[in-house]
């Protein structure tokens, strides 16, 4: 459905070019999840932002193919790229604080991609954001509908995003660490929420994060990114029983000794 | 919180915008009635003092000040608001698109805008009345163009500022056009800035119509006009310090308001 080849991304505002991705693979099938891991910097958010469309084309050259139903999104027009951005490809992003309009209604905002792409009128807009915000597992669907940004907590606008993101019932979802902002239960919530979006819709998600234990417990592959390259990619089960990589290595060996306990248990 | 709590918090909300509303009345009022023709002229009642029939008296030529205050007030009014208005809708645009997209066009735009704001604006204003000639409809588009360049660089910072947020960029991803994300998602969130512009660019226009039509080159008779009724009341100053006084105090009154006004709802936001 979705295969992003030898993507190379490389920046042009400073003097000398500066290049923060290598090479880039990436197959995704409808209905997978998919994990990208690797520490602060190494390129993982650039790679997200490049598949959703939303790099500028000024300040930077991308080389390489993302084909998606067969169009490289990486040639093609604005006006094409925009038809799949919030219809076929979404993305929710780490910071929920921000992602939200601070003077627009919450169930304005979650409708905006329906008002983009379709032809409903407002009344169903509304019919359909009040579901799909039922369906992210808020209370009060329709009190929230009217509630300013500011009314709602991290989880609560979060779950917003990912309505937002839902909506139009898109092919991929691009999540780039969801849950890093949030503590630890409305981080599980989450990740659940996730997975059934992943299961009764069949969205593919590719996940973005640097929380090991995370990307196991959801993902059925995984690729792992340094210094702006892929070094290892593979079923999950496989990268995490047998790293090939010595920065594979040294990643698992860092995740907290809780999860070491658990399973030696 | 009860109202008499609220007013004591905010005196200055509270007395600029009694001051205001009552002009916003006065000018209101001179646009429809005036106790006389603000121009019909009573040679026997010329320079007259304060009387029940002319309650701020009369001026040189015998016309009502009174009369002629309400309607300068009006003239005022009119001016000031058409001239924000021409400001800050081509402000916008400019500020939008130069904002946005950044690049060239922002970059010859701002040189441009820069050329502009060095000229002293009542210089420019003189240049624009002497090529369209005076009266309040060009008064108020050579005003309103002047305040174009500022009203543009101050939303220009604004669109500047909002364009890379996280919200602007889900806009994005969700296939907005760059039409839409200007002026659907990100003017809203303009709205602040751009009110307390909007209440400077105000009081800047009041001052800068009575100005000109103090100079006489601004609003052109049968028009009544405070600054015009100004320049000629300084000739009466000895005579008739009244005269003066009346149509003073309805500038500074106006101007006044507007801004304690404008502070408030600024301290209150
Ligand atoms: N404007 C820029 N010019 C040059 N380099 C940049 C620019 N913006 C980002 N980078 C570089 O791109 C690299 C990749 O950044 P990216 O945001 O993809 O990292 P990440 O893997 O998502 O990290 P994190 O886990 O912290 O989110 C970083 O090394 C960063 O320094
Ligand atoms: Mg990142």
């Amino acid at each position: 459905m979705l295969d992003v080849i030898d993507l190379n991304i490389e920046f042009h505002d400073h003097i000398t070019p500066e290049t923060v991705v290598y090479d880039f693979d990436l197959h995704l099938e409808k209905g997978e999840i998919v994990g990208i891991v690797g520490e602060s910097g190494s390129g993982k958010s650039m790679s997200a932002l490049a598949i959703a469309g939303l790099l500028s084309r000024k300040h930077m050259k991308k080389r390489g193919q993302i084909i998606f139903d067969g169009v490289d999104l990486l040639t093609c027009s604005r006006g094409v790229l925009r038809k799949y951005q919030g219809n076929d490809i979404c993305m929710v992003f780490q910071e929920p604080m921000t992602s939200l309009n601070p003077v627009k209604r919450i169930g304005w905002q979650v409708g905006e991609s329906l008002r983009i792409h379709t032809s409903l009128t407002e009344e169903q807009i509304r019919e359909k954001v009040i579901k799909t915000l039922a369906d992210v597992e808020l209370d009060d669907p329709e009190g929230i509908y009217d509630k300013y940004p500011h009314e709602l907590s991290g989880g609560m606008r979060q779950r917003v995003m990912i309505a937002a993101a839902i909506i139009c019932e898109p092919k991929i979802l691009i999540a780039d660490e969801p849950t890093t902002a949030l503590d630890v239960t409305v981080q599980a919530q989450i990740l659940k929420l996730l997975k059934r979006i992943n299961k009764t819709r069949g969205t593919a998600i590719l996940f973005i994060s640097h929380d090991l234990g995370v990307v196991r417990s959801l993902c059925e592959r995984v690729l792992v990114m340094y210094r702006g390259r892929i070094v290892e990619s593979g079923s999950t089960g496989e990268v995490f029983e047998h790293p090939r990589e010595e920065y594979t290595k040294r990643l698992i060996s860092a995740i907290p000794k809780m999860e070491k306990l658990k399973d030696g248990q | 919180m009860n109202i008499k709590s609220f007013i004591l918090k905010n005196k200055r909300l509270a007395i600029g915008g009694s001051i205001t509303a009552i002009m916003v009345i006065l000018a209101v009022t001179g646009l429809f009635f005036t106790p006389y023709d603000p121009n019909a002229m009573d040679i026997s009642a010329k320079l007259s003092g304060i009387s029940p029939r002319h309650i701020m008296g009369c001026d040189n030529f015998g016309r009502d000040i009174f009369s002629r205050v309400l309607a300068g007030l009006s003239t005022t009014m009119v001016v000031a608001v058409g001239t924000v208005f021409i400001g800050i809708v081509f402000g916008t645009l400019i500020g939008a698109f130069t904002g946005y997209y950044g690049g060239y066009l922002d970059e010859i735009m701002m040189r441009f805008n820069d050329a502009v704001l060095a000229f002293p604006s009542l210089l420019l204003a003189l240049v624009f009345i002497s090529v369209m000639g005076s009266g309040k409809l060009n008064v108020t588009i050579a005003l309103g163009i002047l305040f174009i360049p500022s009203y543009a660089r101050i939303m220009r910072g604004e669109f500047l500022k909002c364009r890379n947020l996280d919200y602007v960029m889900s806009a994005r991803l969700m296939g907005a056009s760059d039409m839409r994300i200007m002026f659907v998602h990100i003017l809203p969130n303009t709205v602040r800035v751009m009110l307390s512009t909007i209440a400077i660019g105000f009081n800047n226009a009041v001052l800068a119509e009575a100005g000109m039509s103090y100079l006489g080159i601004g609003v052109q008779p049968p028009d009544a006009s405070l600054g015009r009724m100004l320049s000629e009341a300084q000739s009466y100053l000895f005579v008739r310090p009244g005269y003066a006084v009346c149509t003073g105090m309805a500038i500074v009154l106006l101007i006044l308001g507007f801004s304690m006004l404008s502070e408030g709802l600024e301290k209150n936001a």
